[in-house]
């Protein structure tokens, strides 16, 4: 398995490479360093003097890929590309346009994001679960019509209707808890309830249906059938046969999402003022900030790379006949 | 531990952790605070980028910064129009002209130089900070030189000692040389190198002596213009006449800062930590900050040092009702400590002031707009009025003029609208009229803000309300209402015609005149129907050209625009800060820089009259200058006027002083508490209604029970055979 992982983590290369070449030229060559600096210097008393300054002070001044005036490596070492996007495989993400330290920040964040997320994946997957199961007992029944009918509607409505029907019936009108913040330690549980509840509730319609969709399919297999034959009850043939036998399409939407949760909502956090990375990278990209944006689009690819390199291995794990190699 | 007993410890833990917090209401967003102190609950939007003095320039920057930090001169808090008074200073700058002899100028001589001499009040003292700490033999204790060595500090509160010590010319001098150094990257360097004598040299010499990141000690590099007289005064040398330079002088860019804290913050290490000038403040100011997450909250607590400063004695009579000068001549500041949560959204914002957990509705901007404006404002016949549900909590309402303009241009240099052709003239005349700001502002902006009849807000110098106010070209005056009135389209049409374009349609080739509006936002939008339909009233077409920002920004400085919208605030209550957008010399293509007149207006005599209003201090002459300067724009038309913005603040009953000013921020030492009506109003207000948690959990309920039914009814069922 060692050699298998590291070969997918030697494929991941390229793909990284292509990322950061893309984003690089997007930010660079679409966007010239001139454009960020009036971006960021305002509109008041600017002077040329001021531009050219912060593109120096940036390292914005040097070549694109390839400096002339430089000899041997440092022809490659001393431009753009390898200071601001090559970097960043070394996990150096540098200051931000406002001076800041991108990984301090990082690290800071990251638990804000966590604490909302994973809250909200993990009970929102034994719900969604839980529910498919449920209706599955009843395939085909009224109530399963009705329950597919609402999980259509559910996916239908918008994620921001839900924050805000949540936000001002529970924290605005019903008093409950606070309409937003975010509080470090234990108090922090009364700003994450109702975020976590939204996101659940918001999820509910497409996990449900999808889930109900998979355990369809093997509900319909010998095995279960034999079960029920066997005298097993209901709930047993669900959990302990169907559930586990359609365990690879779960894992495979599911597994993959795990190590992107580090990344936070960008709505949600906006939503409840929760300083994770979501709305890190939300400000950055309205301040125009794109020393952040680099840094986290590099995050969020490798962290995505990382959950298929996990799917893969999980497959082992829920199916002793998956193997690889 | 046996099962019960672990059972019995985790249902325990799990309440005691689900109650934390539930002591009062339980929507309270706020952290538990000390009843002894007296804390104010204070909010902010958008994030402060910079809090570095010299480098920042930004209202949501100012909220904080300027409580902390202290120019030589500050605003009367009460006086209108705006009134300078010393803060740190004794007395207000003196100011000696001198000839390029640098002697006293004679009276009718030209200025070559002004030298303003600063004294400062003695025995004012800078918040306790490591950067004064000192071991036993007066070396300064916190001087590291390596990374590693300074590796156990990572926030300001992780060093034990502090210390203060008296604030000199020296720390004021020392700021301005930090301005003209070019690694600050003070937005003003460019601005006040035209004037301050040797910024210049200054700027060029230090980055020549500055090898690497390494702190360079500013105090061993000369600037011709400054001068040390004695501890307590100094002098700054200005090229020419400049009487507006003193408004500068109560900005925080001329804050102090003194070397002992420019050298702290270049230790090594420091920068990766965060801990920089840019990140924490220091200064003699009322408020310190002591906690700085900008993502969640900054924390400014009372300078214990602060030196005595006390509540104004003097304010107009309406200052005097509305109880403004109830704690007149009292010590400053009333409160202890100040908690501005960050808000990502208005709507957040706006339910925190109305369930009375945030003291006021907005603090760097008043947060009345188009999400909030119907739960606060009623428009009425007499015009804006408070809804019933704000009235019911006494909600105080402070209004305030700020001085800015927000006008669409026409680029001068563009060859259908632009020129100064008696037809031309009369073009962007018509257009003016069309253009019925006065709509603009009941649709788009609920009826806050004032039409503009030229460059100058109300409340400035030079300023005329009324009849004299008027801009006759576009207005005539209706004695019955003793109000201006825009003049009918049909005239509009007339002047239309005379300028070559009958009906909307040239008048030699008969194709219709199409014009584009140079913009950022979308075509489709409701403001972008509401002007086409200006314009099609007299049978213009506009057009929309849309480009992202930088685009726009290019078109601008390459004169490539015909109409476009921009705007201005004012850096100091002067009309010459109003003024000069329209001189020449600032033209975005003529001076090939990135000046500020947006519409390449170029009138010599406009210039003439400006370089006369920039040099001479308020009196007749200058007033007359002024009015002719009004008079020539209003005649050349080369913005649409637009609107002169107005605020609208809202706090609670239990907030006192209230008042806002239009330029400075620094008034929270002004602002008084009573925690107690806070206390009761803030339980009255949030006490939990549960039934509609009750009833989902009925609801769930509901859901599951009969499924358990038909799930055990299931479970029994048998297959009956025959």
């Amino acid at each position: 398995m060692l050699v298998y992982i590291l070969r997918r983590l030697f494929y991941a290369l390229p793909i990284l490479i292509g990322v950061n070449v893309l984003t690089f030229l997007l930010f660079f060559v679409v966007n010239t360093p001139e454009d960020m600096a009036r971006a960021h210097l305002g509109d008041k008393y600017v002077t040329e003097d001021a531009i050219s300054n912060w593109i120096e002070e940036k390292g914005y001044d040097d070549p694109l890929f390839y400096n002339s005036e430089s000899e041997g490596l440092n022809s490659f070492s001393e431009t753009i590309f390898f200071n601001k996007s090559l970097k960043l495989f070394a996990f150096d993400f540098g200051r931000s346009d406002e001076g800041r330290d991108i990984s301090s920040d990082i690290s800071d964040r990251m638990g804000p994001s966590l604490a909302l997320a994973l809250p909200t994946f993990v009970v929102g997957i034994w719900v969604n679960i839980c529910v498919a199961l449920m209706v599955l007992m009843f395939r085909g029944s009224r109530l399963d019509r009705f329950a597919v009918s609402v999980f259509v509607t559910l996916m239908s409505i918008s994620y921001l209707f839900y924050i805000i029907v949540g936000q001002y019936s529970i924290a605005k009108l019903s008093k409950l808890v606070p309409v937003s913040g975010f509080n470090d330690g234990l108090d922090g549980w009364r700003f994450l309830i109702l975020p976590v509840i939204i996101g659940i509730l918001a999820g509910i319609g497409a996990g449900a249906r999808w889930y109900r969709t998979l355990f369809i399919d093997v509900s319909g297999q010998d095995f279960s059938r034999t079960a029920r034959a066997k005298g097993v009850s209901e709930a047993g043939v669900l959990f302990r046969h169907i559930l586990p036998n359609a365990m690879l399409p779960i894992l495979t939407g599911v597994v993959v999402v795990i190590p992107t949760l580090f990344m936070g909502s960008l709505v949600m956090e906006s939503f409840f003022s929760i300083p994770g990375l979501g709305s890190y990278m939300l400000d950055a990209i309205r301040a125009q900030d794109f020393a952040i944006v680099r840094a986290m689009v590099f995050l969020g690819s490798v962290l995505y790379i990382t959950g298929l390199i996990m799917t893969d291995i999980s497959y082992t794990w829920a199916d002793p006949r998956v193997r690889l190699n | 531990m046996n099962r019960k007993a672990t059972r019995y410890l985790a249902a325990t833990l799990t309440a005691a952790t689900l109650l934390t917090g539930c002591s009062g209401p339980w929507n309270d967003p706020n952290p538990p605070s000390d009843p002894e102190l007296n804390t104010y609950f204070g909010s902010f939007i958008t994030r402060p980028k910079h809090l570095d003095p010299v480098r920042s320039y930004s209202s949501e920057e100012g909220l904080i910064l300027d409580q902390i930090y202290e120019p030589p001169l500050q605003y009367h808090f009460l006086k209108r129009p705006y009134e300078l008074e010393p803060a740190t200073a004794e007395k207000l700058p003196e100011i000696t002209f001198l000839n390029d002899q640098l002697e006293p100028a004679a009276e009718n001589e030209e200025p070559a130089f002004s030298l303003i001499t600063i004294k400062l009040k003695p025995g004012t003292l800078y918040q306790p900070h490591p950067a004064f700490a000192k071991d036993q033999e007066g070396n300064p204790l916190y001087i590291f030189s390596t990374p590693e060595e300074s590796a156990p500090y990572t926030l300001l509160q992780d060093f034990p000692e502090k210390a203060t010590r008296l604030l000199t010319s020296d720390d004021y001098i020392y700021q301005i040389k930090r301005m003209g150094d070019p690694v600050n990257k003070s937005p003003l360097i460019g601005l006040m190198s035209d004037y301050i004598v040797g910024m210049k040299e200054f700027g060029k010499k230090v980055k020549d002596a500055r090898q690497d990141e390494q702190w360079l000690d500013l105090r061993d590099f000369d600037m011709e213009g400054l001068q040390k007289i004695d501890d307590l005064t100094f002098t700054i040398r200005i090229k020419g006449s400049y009487p507006q330079f003193q408004y500068w002088l109560a900005m925080r860019f001329f804050a102090p800062i003194p070397f002992e804290a420019d050298r702290f913050y270049h230790n090594p290490g420091f920068e990766k930590k965060n801990l920089t000038m840019d990140w924490n403040p220091i200064g003699t100011g009322p408020f310190m900050m002591t906690r700085n997450t900008p993502n969640r909250e900054i924390i400014l607590e009372k300078n214990p040092n602060y030196r005595d400063d006390f509540y104004p004695t003097e304010g107009t009579e309406s200052d005097a009702k509305k109880g403004y000068l109830a704690d007149a001549g009292k010590r400053l500041p009333f409160i202890d400590k100040a908690i501005f949560r960050f808000e990502k959204a208005t709507t957040s914002q706006w339910s925190k002031f109305t369930q009375g957990y945030y003291d006021r509705s907005g603090d760097g901007s008043s947060n009345i707009n188009t999400a909030t404006f119907d739960q606060a404002f009623t428009v009425g016949p007499d015009g804006i009025e408070l809804t019933e549900k704000l009235e019911q909590i006494d909600v105080v309402v402070d209004e305030e003029n700020r001085p800015s303009i927000f006008y669409t241009g026409f680029n001068m240099l563009d060859p259908v609208v632009g020129g100064y052709t008696e037809d031309k003239r009369k073009l962007r005349q018509a257009i003016s009229i069309a253009f019925n700001d006065q709509e603009y502002i009941d649709i788009f902006r609920n009826g806050i803000g004032q039409i503009a009849h030229g460059p100058i807000p109300p409340g400035l110098y030079g300023y005329q309300s009324g009849q004299e106010g008027m801009n006759a070209y576009l207005f005539s005056w209706d004695e019955k209402t003793q109000s201006a009135v825009r003049k009918p389209i049909d005239y509009a049409k007339q002047l239309l015609t005379e300028a070559g374009y009958p009906n909307g349609r040239n008048a030699e080739t008969g194709k219709p005149l199409i014009l584009y509006m140079d913009t950022t936002a979308k075509d489709n939008s409701p403001t972008a129907d509401w002007y086409k339909k200006q314009f099609a009233k007299l049978n213009i077409q506009l057009e929309f050209r849309t480009t992202d920002y930088p685009r726009f920004k290019e078109k601008m400085r390459q004169g490539n625009t015909q109409i476009f919208r921009w705007g201005w605030l004012a850096d100091y209550p002067d009309p010459e800060n109003f003024l000069f957008l329209l001189d020449s010399r600032q033209g975005l293509v003529k001076c090939e820089c990135n000046g500020s007149n947006s519409s390449n207006y170029d009138n010599p005599e406009f210039d003439r009259l400006y370089d006369i209003v920039k040099a001479l201090p308020n009196g007749p002459e200058r007033l007359a200058a002024i009015n002719q300067m009004v008079e020539i724009v209003q005649k050349d038309s080369p913005w649409i006027w637009g609107m002169n913005d107005k605020d609208y603040f809202l706090s609670n009953q239990w907030v006192f002083n209230t008042k806002r000013h239009g330029i400075s921020q620094g008034t929270l030492k002004y602002v008084r508490i009573d925690q107690n009506i806070r206390e009761e109003k803030q339980v009255a207000w949030n006490s939990p209604n549960v039934v509609p948690l009750l009833g989902s959990i009925g609801l769930l309920l509901a859901l599951i029970i009969p499924g358990i039914g038909a799930y055990r009814r299931r479970q029994k069922l048998t297959i009956e055979t025959e």
